[in-house]
């Protein structure tokens, strides 16, 4: 009996085989921690789906994290100001790799129905952004579908390019 | 004590200050009076210290800026809200002021209230209030330039919120 077959044998129902990638984005992707940056009414929508109703705890992202150093998914929901911007981007510094972030309703994608003096025509001008939802608010539905298209991105990442730093 | 009535504090007002009372109107049950804008000081203090009007509390400060719909003598104007907290009895008073003297005596000594909605008309309008112990900006960023209420301030902006040149901007090779 080869060597092989002896461990197959042996370690059959304890081992199980896999690739690198699977398993660490599979945890990553279903321990989401948001760092929630709600400045405006998107936020309000953005409360209701952390209770009950809506219960982002099924998808494993209730963590909410208002330090920004144990957080991996910025939830921009709101508008943001050219005075408020460079504090949220100072957060988004702070936040380590790897984080994704989902610009959530018209304001934060691109400056909404404000077109005005004051406010930064999209924050993807600033930070980079990995799902853009439209709507005004967006409804709670909606956000679940961004943090399962962020999942979706999640599994599909190689280590190694994060590492090389793409 | 009598309470004060609209008729009881516009007598007391016009027996104070007769002729330096520019108008007086009485709109939807509230007294509205204009005064030359370097009375106004003197005229508040008068209502707030004096026992019969006692109006304690000041509600707003806003600013107006008519530019050339014609609808104020000058270009600017300054409106202060104040109210007794006793019986609720409000009084508005008006003043005017022109783009070239734009200044203004500020109420701080008497309401500290009057602190921060100075300070907001300030950064709207660009009227600066005499005495006051902090005129900064409070709503805009401190380094902007321009009064954004003003009518002859573009909508869009000057292109502040497209260049904020001490921010940097994000590069995704730094981060
Ligand atoms: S998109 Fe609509 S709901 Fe959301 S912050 Fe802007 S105005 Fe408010």
């Amino acid at each position: 009996m080869g060597l092989e077959t002896l461990l197959a044998e042996k370690l059959k129902d304890t081992v199980l085989l896999s690739k690198m990638d699977a398993v660490i984005n599979w945890g990553r992707s279903n321990s989401l921690w948001p760092a929630p940056f709600g400045t405006a009414c998107c936020a309000i929508e953005m409360m209701s789906l952390f209770a009950n109703k809506y219960d982002l705890a099924r998808f494993g992202a209730e963590v909410l994290r208002f330090s920004p150093r144990q957080a991996d998914l910025m939830l921009v929901s709101g508008r943001i100001s050219i005075k408020m911007m460079p504090v949220l981007s100072t957060i988004w510094r702070q936040m380590p790799e790897p984080k994704w972030c989902i610009s959530m309703g018209a304001c934060a994608c691109s400056g909404g129905m404000f077109n005005t003096y004051t406010l930064v025509q999209g924050v993807d001008q600033f930070i980079p952004v990995d799902v853009y939802i439209p709507g005004c608010p967006p409804r709670p539905e909606v956000v679940l579908d961004a943090l399962m298209e962020i999942q979706k991105k999640v599994r599909g990442e190689k280590l190694l390019d994060r590492l090389h730093g793409e | 004590m009598q309470e004060p009535t609209n008729d009881m504090v516009l007598n007391l007002l016009q027996e104070t200050f007769n002729d330096r009372i520019l108008k007086t109107e009485v709109v939807r049950n509230q007294l509205q009076i204009e005064v030359i804008g370097t009375h106004v000081y003197e005229l508040i203090k008068f209502l707030k210290d004096d026992e019969r009007c006692d109006f304690s509390y000041l509600v707003d400060i806003g600013g107006v800026d008519f530019l050339k719909n014609g609808d104020g003598p000058e270009r600017f104007g300054v409106i202060y809200i104040l109210q007794n907290m006793n019986n609720y009895l409000r009084i508005i008073i008006r003043t005017y002021i022109s783009e070239e003297d734009l200044e203004i005596d500020s109420l701080t000594p008497l309401y500290l209230a009057a602190n921060w909605a100075e300070r907001e008309v300030y950064d709207m309008f660009g009227i600066s209030f005499k005495g006051h112990p902090d005129l900064r900006r409070i709503l805009m960023p401190d380094d902007y330039e321009g009064h954004p209420l003003r009518k002859d301030y573009p909508l869009q902006g000057r292109g502040e919120r497209e260049n904020f040149s001490r921010y940097e901007y994000y590069e995704p090779s730094k981060v």
